[in-house]
């Protein structure tokens, strides 16, 4: 749709606050997340881990443990087919080691029991014979040749030559001659930036049920945020047929990208084809920690030149980032998004993946891009200090807009940044004045979000109401974003329409739940079903009517005739077309089926106030304001709860969160209560703006907003505590410990 | 013809360039060409690209059309959380 | 591990379950009983998604023995709510988008009942104090504590 035919639209349902679908079911302890699931004569499957960062398996030993009774199934590695497509192989190695351990908490073998004890103590009986070796888990020891290594034979052809066979691939983007820009610039800063790894943190730890029968066929539920994307990795695991697995994505308590990819799953379903008995895995709270999620954590170095007057004239960037002990493409992501917010004549980012022993990397809302953007973000604010100009007007000067050539290679088409920026500078949050000891920090964020392959199939009801089948697992309100859209474009309330989530033997395939993707391309997959379906009740009532069906039009949910020339009838609705469907031809669906592209890109700018406590180190985040451009908000309340979760989570890995190793290889911190996530009285209120430029390449104007909120926070309260307590920390978190050694207490 | 930028670690494989011309009106063709043009992107390509056609980008879609005067980029293939 | 018989009052409603001695009221209760509203999040009193209450006590039932439930009355999720008459805070949470996932909700539920029968009138930051036992990671907790505030005014009768 053209942005002159989405500026026309008067929406009715679309921008609505209405309640959830799964409201009543959440309050009440109803919803069945994934481990809620039972089924009959259950097993309970457990997993046993590596305690060694790095080691190698001679052999393991499954006597003992196969032989105590109540134990019906072992499993080791080797039980499972090797994979041809590296990909795969990945994923199951990751899964279930082979040969070596890779890191602290690496699954090297599993059982199943009649219960948690039974299966507790045969994990005790199994005898793993490990020579143990020299481990790296910090990315800048990793990268230099001579350092252990991870995996050998990993390395890419576009690596240069004279590194260690950790780095596994290399990348280069950016246009312009960065010396001859440099040389041009009144003040040079360069600095060099760590970031810690964080974990996703959803409160709901990874749960399968996995039932395999003798003829082959099996069900698995679980929680994931893309059911048909664990039948495609459990099917290649378990050398499967796509259609004899059917996979039911359960409530999800959280995933933020941690859950697009499987881990106890093909554990849980080869233990039950071994046991001939259903077979339930919970994780507990230290393997997810161990053993899941986190995100790359780095080393990184910016240099950016700039003009008395705030123009930049050079932009560099040199990012190493670690996914874990395997090859990871996130450093790709975070090189594309590290100089996206600014229209640059000369501008290079470079980027290496190195490997550690440390989990695989998982995606984490906007997957690279906070590190590398927090290090920009960082430069930039001192720049703006160091000429003693507005850091947002700054920012307006600099910024991409319509027109600009990206630092990643495209020329962009219409986008938000410079409303972004005005509205920030706007906003009475921008001029508030501040007491001594306080300072404000703002930083801009982008991601590039995405559409994707999208199923949906939507049921006109004989009584007039509406079923929409979609295969998305909602994490943050998107069945009510869907039936809005459903109900907009059929002219009826949207308590007539009802969103489900398919298992995969119901609907075609659908991409995992990330990229910010679900609004915006199952959206459109949805409007175009609702358009389908309309197409066929004009039909409906043309021959009620008998005229042309080309002379029947929709309009407030209902059908009529186009024009005098049509005839006079009085307008069918869809209840009275639905109510004779019989009669007329049979029920009444649209569906449509489509890889979606077209997604807008999106940037968001926050403001932060905090207050660091000398004798502490702590910060205190005072107040909060997000500006994000969302496209279109179909649901605003939803909209915001991404800004606000995105900006708390943000929040946490400025101040807190971290992974923390110690010199054995282990993970120090694998609770809750040593992995600090933001508690409700770290916090104030977190304050929202929504922007609406409308995304041409959807048909309501929806952009994705799920990942741009996570951005900006990291950089915003760097470059407020610099303002605050005069100290410029260049490494994440700021922890109290770290804040205090900043300021030489 | 159509140009096609490359990104910075791609010049290696493209005799030492960033933008290179192919004859293509899809986005299949275009791969198929820059393989056959040059085959040191052949793995690249075998592991994933995006393709950004005039600011939009594609993750897949082989039968997009490219006209002549279409700004296009090759990109890595995307991936999100 | 021999089980232990255990009588205890849930939600208003006497109720028996057998348990081993190590195991938690939270496994007794999703795994013996099918109440399956309180969640486990850490297992070791960290993210308060198993909150319930025991005597009036708002406590972490994955840090409560099975057997400590002798005699006792718990309340759980299960019971917030009157028949099909949701509590004001179930509802204000609905209204005010106070959940995403909504895996955390229970507990927070739980947790924030808790606190109007002690403080009908808290000021937000005690409601943050409060509620500073159990993690959410959806929301950034803005929302939740508007809708506790909206749910503790209605029952004010403000």
């Amino acid at each position: 749709m053209s942005l002159d035919e989405y500026r026309k639209r008067e929406f009715k349902q679309v921008g609505q606050r209405v309640r959830r679908p799964d409201g009543v079911d959440k309050v009440t302890g109803r919803a069945m997340y994934g481990a809620d699931a039972t089924a009959p004569g259950m097993l309970v499957g457990r997993v046993l881990r590596s305690p060694h960062a790095h080691a190698r398996i001679r052999s393991i030993d499954t006597s003992a443990a196969a032989a105590l009774p109540g134990v019906k199934a072992v499993l080791t590695g080797a039980d499972l087919p090797v994979q041809e497509d590296a990909f795969v192989r990945d994923v199951q190695d990751n899964c279930m080691a082979r040969e070596k351990a890779l890191y602290d908490g690496h699954a090297v073998a599993a059982v199943a029991a009649v219960d948690a004890a039974t299966a507790k103590a045969a994990l005790k009986l199994i005898k793993v014979d490990y020579e143990v070796l020299p481990h790296v888990t910090d990315v800048d020891v990793a990268i230099k040749p001579g350092a252990p290594v991870v995996q050998a034979g990993r390395t890419l052809e576009n690596v240069p030559a004279g590194m260690s066979e950790n780095v596994t691939s290399h990348c280069e983007f950016g246009h312009g001659d960065p010396a001859a820009g440099f040389a041009r610039a009144d003040h040079v800063v360069e600095r060099h930036f760590r970031t810690a790894a964080t974990h996703q943190g959803y409160i709901e730890p990874h749960a399968a049920l996995a039932s395999v029968t003798s003829d082959g066929k099996a069900e698995l539920w679980c929680c994931t945020q893309g059911q048909f994307f664990v039948r495609t990795l459990c099917a290649a695991i378990m050398g499967m047929e796509a259609s004899q697995l059917r996979v039911t994505a359960s409530e999800i308590g959280g995933g933020f990208g941690g859950k697009t990819t499987v881990f106890i799953e093909p554990v849980a379903l080869a233990l039950s084809r071994k046991a001939g008995r259903p077979v339930k895995i919970v994780m507990n709270r230290d393997e997810v920690f161990r053993a899941t999620g986190p995100t790359v954590h780095t080393s990184m170095d910016v240099k950016i030149g700039m003009t008395k007057d705030g123009r930049i004239t050079a932009a560099e960037a040199h990012l190493r980032y670690s996914g874990g002990a395997f090859p990871c493409g996130t450093v790709d992501m975070g090189a594309q998004a590290a100089f996206a917010a600014y229209d640059l004549e000369n501008v290079r980012t470079y980027g290496w993946n190195v490997m550690t022993n440390r989990p695989k990397e998982a995606s984490y809302r906007a997957p690279g891009a906070p590190q590398a953007i927090y290090a920009v973000e960082s430069v930039l604010d001192e720049l703006c200090q160091h000429f003693r100009l507005d850091p947002i007007d700054v920012r307006l000067k600099n910024a991409a807009r319509k027109g600009t050539k990206s630092s990643y290679g495209p020329t962009f088409p219409d986008i938000g940044l410079v409303a972004t920026l005005e509205a920030a500078k706007r906003h009475p949050h921008y001029t508030a004045p501040l007491k001594p000891g306080q300072g404000r920090g703002i930083s801009c964020g982008f991601w590039f979000n995405f559409g994707g392959n999208s199923c949906v199939s939507l049921n006109i009801n004989t009584d007039g109401t509406v079923g929409v089948t979609e295969g998305n697992p909602d994490i943050g309100g998107s069945r009510a974003s869907i039936s809005l859209m459903a109900a907009e474009e059929l002219g009826i309330p949207y308590e007539r329409v009802r969103t489900i989530v398919a298992d995969t033997s119901s609907l075609g395939y659908n991409d995992v739940t990330d990229g910010s993707r679900v609004t915006f391309a199952v959206g459109l997959a949805t409007i175009k079903a609702a358009r389908e379906a309309i197409r066929v009740m004009c039909g409906r009532a043309a021959r009620i009517w008998g005229i042309d069906a080309e002379a029947v039009e929709w309009k407030d949910g209902a059908a009529v005739p186009a024009g005098p020339n049509a005839g006079k009838f009085p307008p069918m609705s869809l209840a009275e077309i639905a109510a004779v469907s019989f009669e007329t031809g049979g029920p009444i669906a649209g569906h449509h089926e489509v890889n979606v592209d077209g997604a807008g890109v999106s940037f968001g700018v926050h403001i932060v106030d905090v207050e660091v406590d000398r004798e502490t180190g702590a910060t205190k985040v005072l107040r909060y304001t997000v500006f994000q451009d969302a496209g279109k908000a179909v649901h605003p309340s939803y909209v915001e709860g991404q800004m606000q979760g995105g900006a708390v989570q943000g929040i946490g890995w400025a101040l807190n969160e971290e992974y923390i190793y110690g010199p054995d290889g282990r993970l120090q911190n694998p609770g809750f209560l040593d992995y600090r996530v933001p508690v409700a009285s770290d916090l104030p209120m977190i304050d929202t703006v929504i922007l609406e430029i409308p995304n041409p390449g959807h048909p309501y104007g929806v952009r994705g907003v799920g990942e741009t909120g996570i951005v900006p926070p990291l950089a915003a309260i760097s470059n407020a505590v610099s303002r605050s307590a005069g100290i410029r920390l260049s490494e994440l978190p700021m922890s109290p410990p770290r804040v205090l050694k900043a300021l030489g207490a | 013809m159509v140009k096609v930028r490359l990104w910075g670690s791609l010049r290696q494989a493209a005799e030492g360039q960033t933008e290179v011309e192919v004859e293509a009106r899809t986005f299949k063709e275009l791969l198929d060409r820059l393989v056959e043009t040059y085959p040191g992107l052949a793995p690249q390509i075998a592991r994933g690209v995006s393709l950004s056609l005039d600011g939009v980008i594609y993750r897949e879609a082989w039968f997009t059309e490219i006209r002549p005067e279409s700004e296009v980029v090759l990109m890595p293939y995307m991936t999100g959380g | 591990m021999k089980s232990i018989p255990v009588s205890t009052t849930i939600n208003g409603d006497a109720c028996e379950f057998l348990c081993t001695p190590d195991e938690t009221l939270l496994d007794a209760l999703r795994n013996r009983l099918g109440m399956t509203g309180a969640k486990e999040g850490c297992g070791t009193g960290d993210c308060g998604a198993c909150s319930v209450t025991l005597n009036g006590r708002l406590v972490c039932s994955c840090l409560v023995l099975g057997v400590e439930a002798e005699g006792a009355e718990i309340t759980t999720i299960e019971g917030m709510a009157d028949g099909d008459e949701l509590h004001p805070l179930q509802r204000h949470f609905i209204d005010h988008a106070a959940l995403q996932c909504g895996v955390c909700t229970p507990g927070i539920l739980v947790a924030a009942k808790a606190l109007l029968e002690k403080n009908p009138e808290p000021s937000d930051e005690e409601v943050r104090y409060w509620l500073a036992g159990n993690l959410c990671r959806c929301t950034g907790y803005d929302k939740i504590i508007r809708a506790v505030q909206a749910a503790a005014a209605e029952m004010r009768g403000a």
